[in-house]
């Protein structure tokens, strides 16, 4: 039982720094804008998956380091995380037994909320210049959860052949 | 639900103060591998293209590099005497001269922060000097001023970012105004100046030297189009950045030094020129 909370544990820092290399990959200026939270996305994902291993504590934590890694107001993305994490605690049970669809209902609406977060803040920031193209990333975050959900699925059971 | 209150505290205190400096630059050590891992097939692809590179080619390159090397120092040649010239005629004004700046060298890193800023980092942080509102070149003109800097790398907000603003004057005729980042990498806007400015197509901006961030004389775009507006008060202007955001690798951060130099002492001056 440790061993396999050791792999969870592992898996976990692996998909959260690739989702964080994705954050930041240099993109072109079209597909820049569309670029989602791809460690918002994981971190629903392990959320759903093992409630008791990824607490709000971590996913604080997480929040911070984005926060740094992206170059925003330090807390930023450590409250929308939390947050994104508690509502996650709060359903999973549901949300594990819903269907693909359902599941990327909720999760476009973690991503609205988050990105509503977002705009607040830099509101507050009085940064100038948020055009349409802003909220893109909640529609292409909602596309790609599927394919997050099942290479993820496919990684975390890699291996448990139980 | 404290986390909730501890985020909220953080995020007020680093809107109102720079208190949390520290705890970002100890983060940053953390993160700075995950930018590292982003950049480097970008740095690969580059260093693979480099070898690959025929001979011939880099040949072509090397002549045509002296060539405009001879260029350019010629053009120096003349500006030693002229920078002289000046020094002398200033001191029969009575006024001061601003001494040359030191450069460094700093790579881009291939990371995009956010999709709606025109931010970006750099590989030299705090461990070399850099600090915040730092002026930064290419070898065409500015290119931006660091907003942060982290221990191994910076930030460095472009001049096309809309909340980036920059003192600039007409170098035809020293008209000042400001120019704000319009929001796309080829493009910034004269928002301030009245529908009957002297100011024409065609026209080289270049800094001020006001506000103190950027140093004086040093291009920054090129006005291309001019579009009066009879029913409002100002005109819109908008220009073309000289450097070329959109593809530079190398950058220079610069410290210009403000204190005036004493005008006795032209050889400190050229001293200073030469760690360049």
């Amino acid at each position: 039982m440790k061993a396999s909370k050791n792999l969870y544990g592992k898996r976990f820092f692996l998909s959260v720094i690739m989702a964080m290399g994705l954050n930041i990959l240099p993109l072109s200026n079209v597909l820049k804008s569309l670029n989602p939270d791809w460690v918002l996305l994981v971190l629903i994902y392990w959320t759903l998956t093992v409630p008791e291993r990824v607490g709000v504590f971590s996913a604080w934590m997480l929040g911070l380091l984005v926060d740094v890694l992206t170059g925003r107001l330090l807390g930023m993305h450590g409250l929308i995380y939390a947050l994104a994490n508690y509502a996650c605690q709060k359903f999973h049970r549901r949300l594990r037994v819903y269907p693909i669809l359902q599941q990327a209902l909720f999760v476009f609406f973690c991503l609205l909320v988050s990105q509503v977060m977002v705009f607040w803040i830099e509101s507050i920031q009085g940064t100038t210049g948020l055009t349409w193209s802003f909220w893109l990333p909640v529609l292409t975050g909602t596309l790609c959860w599927p394919f997050v959900y099942s290479g993820l699925r496919f990684i975390s059971l890699m291996g448990n052949v139980d | 639900m404290i986390v909730v209150l501890i985020s909220v505290f953080l995020l007020a205190v680093e809107h109102r103060s720079s208190r949390m400096d520290n705890t970002r630059s100890i983060l940053s050590v953390l993160i700075y591998p995950i930018q590292m891992m982003v950049s480097f097939p970008v740095e690969l692809a580059e260093q693979a293209y480099n070898s690959v590179v025929s001979y011939e080619e880099l040949k072509k390159e090397n002549v045509r590099l002296k060539e405009k090397r001879l260029v350019d120092n010629i053009k120096l040649l003349k500006f030693e005497a002229l920078e002289n010239e000046n020094i002398r005629l200033r001191g029969l004004l009575d006024s001061s001269f601003k001494l040359g700046e030191q450069v460094l060298v700093a790579e881009l890193l291939s990371v995009n922060l956010v999709p709606y800023e025109h931010v970006m980092v750099v590989n030299k942080g705090s461990r070399f000097g850099v600090h915040e509102k730092q002026a930064v070149l290419d070898a065409n003109g500015i290119v931006g001023q660091v907003i942060r800097s982290l221990p191994l790398s910076s930030e460095v907000m472009l001049i096309t970012d809309p909340n980036h603003a920059i003192p600039v004057q007409v170098n035809r005729n020293g008209l000042r105004t400001i120019a704000i980042g319009g929001g796309q990498m080829n493009r910034l806007n004269l928002p301030f100046l009245p529908n009957n400015a002297d100011i024409l197509p065609g026209d080289l901006l270049v800094t001020s030297g006001l506000g103190g961030t950027f140093p004086q004389g040093y291009p920054v775009a090129v006005v291309d189009k001019f579009t009066a507006q009879p029913n409002k008060p100002f005109a819109n202007i908008s220009a073309t950045p000289k450097a070329k955001l959109d593809r530079i690798r190398e950058l220079l951060v610069v410290w210009s030094d403000s204190t005036p130099v004493p005008l006795s002492s032209p050889e400190k001056e050229s001293s200073q020129n030469e760690s360049k």
